[in-house]
């Protein structure tokens, strides 16, 4: 079970409703991959409409857990903005808050972050807080608030797998709150990866969305997930530059 | 009367108040989240917070998102 902030899941997967290419294959994948926490973005309404309007026509409240972001934001006064928006929306106070600093690389701006932070948990959000793989960070972030920390393992919808090992480790074993690592995985064996590390959870969406076949891959995540997971747990063997045998080097004939 | 409305001047014919606005627009007022000059104007307000001409109003909803 994961706790995040006084609400408990029993999914470690999480996944975002973006980029799909129908509304029922995003229904169909985010069924399939078992994920309870579901993220979704705030924007204007179209008001000369021909579309079917917004998420909430396809995904129920009652079924998933909404997790609003505040993807596309540059600077904290405009993601403490959608924040509010998205609480006033009325299915929770969580919040992925994400302060972006540079539209190339979509990585965070860090200052940013750090200030959305201490306002939006002065007023009561649960903040999870996108953020670098840079422990310093992390640690502030949780100092500030956070109710977790989400660092990436690559750039967003980049694909790349998980860059740092070392450091989803090391922010891993400082931070007390929750460790999710959010964004950059391409295929079942980077969330495998990711889990490995002892991480809490992990999110993605590009992973799934933009898969020839989204439904094959919830799946494959799923799985990929739990396995991680369990290793994890498992406890791996320790690595060495030497082979060692296994099966027994008595008993040979002479 | 003319407000500014998702960042585009409309004209609008007999909305007093934000909730009148929104039957205007056929929006259905628990879908959306109304934002009145920079204020977020709570669900039970909408019926009481009029509007004016040259407000902005912003009107969002929750889309897909990673």
């Amino acid at each position: 079970m994961l706790e995040i902030g006084g609400t408990t899941f029993r999914s470690r997967l999480m996944v975002g409703t973006g980029k799909y290419r129908t509304n029922a294959q995003m229904v169909e994948a985010i069924a399939t991959s078992g994920a309870e926490i579901v993220t979704v973005a705030v924007r204007r309404v179209p008001l000369d409409r021909n579309d079917e309007g917004g998420i909430l026509h396809h995904l129920s409240p009652e079924k998933y857990f909404l997790l609003s972001n505040t993807a596309g934001c540059y600077s904290a006064d405009e993601a403490i903005r959608y924040a509010r928006l998205a609480r006033e929306a009325g299915f929770n106070d969580f919040v992925k808050l994400e302060v972006i600093g540079d539209k190339e690389t979509l990585l965070p701006d860090t200052a940013g972050l750090l200030e959305a932070t201490r306002v939006l948990a002065a007023e009561g959000f649960k903040v999870l807080a996108y953020t670098n793989d840079d422990l310093i960070t992390a640690l502030r972030l949780e100092e500030a608030g956070a109710v977790a920390v989400m660092p990436l393992a690559s750039p967003i919808g980049s694909g790349l797998g998980l860059l740092n090992p070392y450091f989803i480790r090391a922010i891993k074993s400082r931070l007390a709150v929750p460790v999710i690592v959010d964004a950059g995985v391409g295929t079942a064996s980077d969330a495998c990866l990711v889990m490995e590390q002892g991480v809490d959870g992990i999110l993605m969406n590009t992973a799934l969305a933009a898969a020839d076949d989204p439904v094959k891959m919830a799946r494959a995540m799923r799985l990929a997930v739990e396995a991680g997971r369990e290793a994890y747990l498992a406890g791996r063997m320790p690595r060495r530059e030497v082979a060692v045998p296994s099966t027994p080097t008595t008993g040979m004939l002479g | 009367m003319h407000l500014v409305i998702n960042g585009t001047t409309r004209k609008i014919r007999s909305a007093a108040t934000v909730e009148q606005l929104l039957g205007e627009l056929e929006l259905d007022p628990r879908a959306v989240v109304v934002e009145l000059n920079r204020e977020i104007i709570r669900r039970p307000a909408i019926a009481a917070t009029p509007v004016s001409d040259g407000d902005v109003v912003e009107i969002v909803h929750f889309v897909g998102g990673g």
